[in-house]
């Protein structure tokens, strides 16, 4: 044993790293940035709960983070072999020690126990205000079909919602499990097949905010987004008189001929627009489609170009996607394309 | 010495056949260690796959079909190939030396749970070739993964694969619990019982009660897809969510079939490195009683955003923070014992200590979702992909490599470079936080887990780039590993009896061990027997004066030990089973064909004469 100082070497980058760790932690708890789907940035009561709750329990795993790891760095530092030191006296235990490092972390985990069941039975029963807001919200591989039963409006992977008033969402999947989660109003509630499962929030704040399917679903589970936009209650007012209606009459000529693509193609077995013969179900409601922000479930942003990269290869840009390729030359997908952009 | 010496090198010479038909349980662990080591190395690839895949947002390398079918496997085989065969190899190596045994219990079972565990691994990696490989990740939620949404062949191979390495598991379960429970040497006691011995003790009970609700899952889903049964389909009337049960009461207790070995191994290892009796023993064995009987009570916290209501939840949520009480206290019994030590820094002890810092850190973000609100924004997240890789890298790898360079001496009678060890250790380390540290963060920021990619919106870029670092950097780390087995196997200095001056029995016999262990069974008068005077029946020699220098083993054994013969008919069996589980892909008559080898196999095997071996003992 002639190579203390080797030994210490080591111990000298475990206590930097150590403190890398914790440093970054630091700055993350201070950070802000441009996170769109982040649960540390909450915009609804249901949020601000979770999110309250677990800083409550982060400082807590801090605390004993900071103190065990303390604790075995300055041991393995203190008794490290050194030469010349006898065989260590044999301690067989102490039952008071015992007792109090049972105790401690018992107590920390009633200081989180509490308020932890205190937030279940608010986050996990079904809301009581009379006046909320019911959207019937289906799973389906993979994207995301929104009815509002109280207004007559169905859309597909992007709901409007009124700011101050409560949502209570209807779950359920139309194949497989699915799990609803924009991080920033809430947490995640599971769609399960045979079963209605209930979230309710209230947001506090008028934004764009992202979410997108947590429970895998296959293939493209990954391209299964959605948006939900809190508008203040005229501008969702506004919103909801136009969607609730059948679609927009077409007057630009290339959107009309667009029209008769999509009349004569497949499309009209799957997809629905509303006040014309387009009356299909199996896919998303294109009613209005037009004043949609995406395209394909949150993975583009709704304009000319994307649209006819998605109608020409929707396969490449979503693999697996259920929306079969169709054979359409360049002409006809530009119709089609300016077609559903008019759907407003 | 030296003339016995080179009979006890005998222990692992002899051709393919010899190993084909060994019932030895050392000769059996190296086997688990060998498959559970390239099972560990190839789910490694898979995960470094799945970084590339993952390195910038909206990257298409991989197909999301093959991504799917990559992350699958990943899991599926860390838990059922590389962390269960390594468990199981420690088992078979260790424990029968450490409670004074010569073989196990049911030599024969022993070699068959073996074979059967390497079939259902070669099998599932077959899917490979066979249409794909399974998809529906390693929980393989219906309804997804029912014929109408997973059409290929990639679930039954899962199924039969894991099916067939079940039966493997629960053999082996019966095996160990029958071994520690009746064959401990003379005052071998169960406060005696090394640490390792004892968590192989409570993960033989857990696989036990574990394995038949997922068995039974198994041949419901296996009815489902095949004869179309409605288990699990809501449209008939059943309950998808009944899987999740099904799968989570086995789930939940398997992450601590796959935990508490390593603490054991760790609450070996850290006595010995520190020349310190284990702090607050009984405390230390109950803690690992009761995080195993609690890991019954907690398996729907894998579930709380199924939306089961408050009072499930609440009850669950509770139950998975009292597990964090017991695993405290052994982190402190463990800081306890090293408190007044002389620690020496092997790469074993590197590793024990290693699992000490970041074991807490994946104990503590358990503690954040342990509350079932918190983990309603973070289950199904990176954040938890953080969590568990902090839990089974920082705790069951570091405690598996901590037994590896602990016992490698033991096994093969050679050294290994400590320098080199010193490099795998702060290699490994440094690579296990760079890769799944940042996970937290991109957790908590919006990146669900099973996600083949990210939109580039989502300012998780700079996060998943370090990670997939982190990921190749596991790659370097593997280096010194492998150039250490190596260099040791050929020239690693000789190890001798005990070269750690460590406490237990495993070290009282030459190394490797003489095949049949103990030339005399030993008599156990205290806990830590080599640091204390103890006696062996029929030996000469006298107890060292201070109580603390181990006795070796008599190396001619006074009397003729008797122990089994080889014997074909274990892989005979395991070989019928197979045939029968390819069956299962669809054919009823290979499956009966397959039945019928095994039960010829059944047959020789029962009535097998006994062929006692003795001229070794000569």
């Amino acid at each position: 044993m002639d190579q203390p100082n080797a030994r210490q070497g080591l111990l000298n980058r475990r206590f930097l790293l150590t403190a890398g760790v914790l440093l970054s932690a630091v700055a993350w708890a201070g950070c802000g940035g441009e996170y769109p789907q982040s649960a540390l940035h909450p915009r609804s009561d249901f949020a601000d709960r979770l999110d309250v709750l677990f800083r409550q329990i982060f400082w807590w795993a801090m605390g004993v983070f900071v103190v065990v790891e303390a604790a075995i760095l300055y041991t393995i530092f203190r008794w490290r072999d050194r030469p010349g030191r006898d065989r260590p006296k044999e301690v067989h235990g102490h039952i008071l020690m015992e007792v109090g490092w049972t105790l401690a972390p018992a107590l920390i985990l009633v200081a989180i126990a509490i308020p932890t069941i205190r937030t279940i039975f608010i986050v996990d029963r079904p809301t009581t205000d009379p006046n909320a807001l019911v959207i019937e919200v289906t799973g389906h591989q993979w994207w995301w079909e929104f009815e509002y039963p109280e207004m007559d409006i169905v859309t597909a992977n992007e709901i409007h919602i009124p700011l101050g008033r409560t949502i209570d969402l209807r779950l359920r999947s139309a194949d497989v499990m699915h799990s609803f989660w924009v991080p920033r109003l809430g947490g995640k509630r599971d769609l399960v097949p045979g079963r209605e499962t209930q979230l309710w929030f209230t947001a506090d704040s008028v934004g764009v905010y992202w979410g997108q399917c947590a429970e895998f679903c296959g293939t493209s589970h990954a391209l299964m987004g959605m948006r939900v936009i809190v508008d203040t209650p005229e501008d969702f007012a506004a919103w909801a008189a136009v969607n609730a209606g059948d679609a927009v009459q077409i007057t630009d000529a290339q959107a009309r001929a667009g029209r008769g693509v999509f009349g004569a193609n497949a499309c009209v077995s799957c997809h629905r627009v509303g006040g014309t013969p387009a009356e299909g179900q199996f896919g998303p409601d294109l009613t209005h489609f037009g004043s949609r922000l995406t395209i394909g479930a949150g993975i583009l942003d709704n304009n000319f170009e994307n649209l006819v990269r998605w109608i020409d290869s929707t396969q490449h840009v979503k693999p697996g996607n259920l929306m079969p390729e169709v054979y359409l030359s360049a002409d006809q997908v530009a119709q089609l394309a300016a077609y559903l952009l008019a759907l407003r | 010495m030296s003339a016995d010496a080179s009979t006890h090198e005998g222990l692992y010479r002899g051709g393919i056949w010899s190993w084909l038909t060994t019932v030895d349980h050392k000769r059996i662990g190296i086997l688990y260690f060998v498959t559970g080591f390239v099972f560990l190395l190839v789910a490694g690839i898979e995960g470094q796959l799945i970084r590339t895949q993952l390195a910038q947002p909206e990257l298409r390398i991989l197909h999301p079909d093959f991504y799917n079918q990559l992350f699958t496997m990943h899991g599926t085989t860390m838990v059922f190939f590389a962390g269960m065969p390594l468990i199981i190899a420690f088992f078979n190596y260790i424990v029968p030396l450490q409670i004074g045994a010569r073989d196990v219990a049911f030599p024969r079972l022993n070699a068959f749970s073996f074979w059967v565990l390497l079939f259902g691994g070669l099998f599932l990696y077959s899917s490979f070739f066979f249409g794909g490989a399974p998809d529906g990740g390693w929980f393989a939620y219906t309804p997804l993964t029912n014929r109408e949404y997973s059409p290929g062949m990639g679930m039954d191979f899962y199924i039969l694969a894991l099916l067939l390495a079940g039966v493997g598991s629960i053999a082996g379960g019966v095996n160990f619990l029958v071994t520690i429970v009746n064959m401990r040497a003379p005052g071998m006691s169960f406060m005696r019982l090394p640490l390792f011995s004892w968590m192989a003790l409570l993960v033989s009970i857990l696989i036990l009660l574990a394995f038949p609700p997922f068995t039974i899952g198994l041949v419901y889903m296996l009815f489902d897809r095949s004869f179309g049964t409605h288990f699990f389909d809501a449209a008939a009337g059943a309950d998808p969510v009944l899987w999740q049960h099904l799968f989570w009461v086995f789930g939940h207790p398997e992450v601590y079939i796959l935990i508490l070995p390593a603490f054991g191994i760790v609450s070996d290892v850290i006595p010995a490195f520190s020349k310190k009796s284990l702090f607050g023993y009984p405390v230390v064995v109950f803690s690992g009683v009761l995080i195993a009987f609690l890991g019954f009570g907690v398996w729907v916290h894998h579930m709380f955003s199924v939306g089961l209501g408050p009072i499930v939840n609440a009850v669950f949520g509770g139950g998975t923070m009292l597990i964090a009480i017991p695993t405290g206290i052994k982190i402190f019994n463990w800081i306890a014992t090293l408190w007044g030590g002389q620690i020496r820094f092997t790469t074993a002890m590197l590793f024990a200590i290693g699992l000490l810092v970041t074991f807490t850190i994946g104990g503590l973000s358990g503690v954040m979702h342990a509350s079932p609100p918190s983990d309603l924004q973070q289950t199904d997240t990176y954040f938890i992909v953080a969590h568990f890789h902090y839990v089974l890298i920082g705790g069951t790898v570091f405690g598996l490599f901590a037994g590896f360079y602990y016992w490698f001496p033991k096994a093969t009678g050679r050294m290994l470079s400590e320098k080199l060890g010193a490099w795998h250790f702060w290699l490994t380390f440094v690579a296990l936080n760079v890769t799944f540290f940042p996970m937290h963060f991109s957790g908590l920021l919006g990146m669900p887990r099973r996600t083949f990619t990210y939109a580039a919106g989502l300012g998780l870029d700079v996060f998943n780039l370090i990670s997939t670092i982190g990921a190749f950097l596991f790659t370097i780390a593997f280096l010194p590993l492998v150039v250490n087995l190596v260099r040791g196997l050929l020239k690693g200095d000789a190890a001798g009896a005990n070269p750690w001056d460590a406490h237990t029995l495993e070290w009282t016999m030459s190394s490797p061990p003489p095949h049949y262990n103990f030339a005399v069974l030993p008599e156990v008068h205290r806990r830590d027997p080599l640091w204390h005077p103890y006696v062996v029946e029929g030996s000469d020699e006298v107890d060292g004066p201070s109580g603390v220098v181990p006795r070796l083993q008599p190396t001619d054994p006074p009397e003729p030990i008797i122990m089994p013969g080889p014997s074909y008919w274990p892989i005979f069996m395991a070989t019928g089973l197979l045939i029968a589980t390819i069956g299962g892909l669809g054919s009823l008559f290979v499956t009966l064909t397959g039945a019928a080898v095994a039960l010829v196999g059944l047959f020789g095997w029962a009535f097998e004469p006994a062929e006692p071996e003795g001229e070794e003992a000569d």
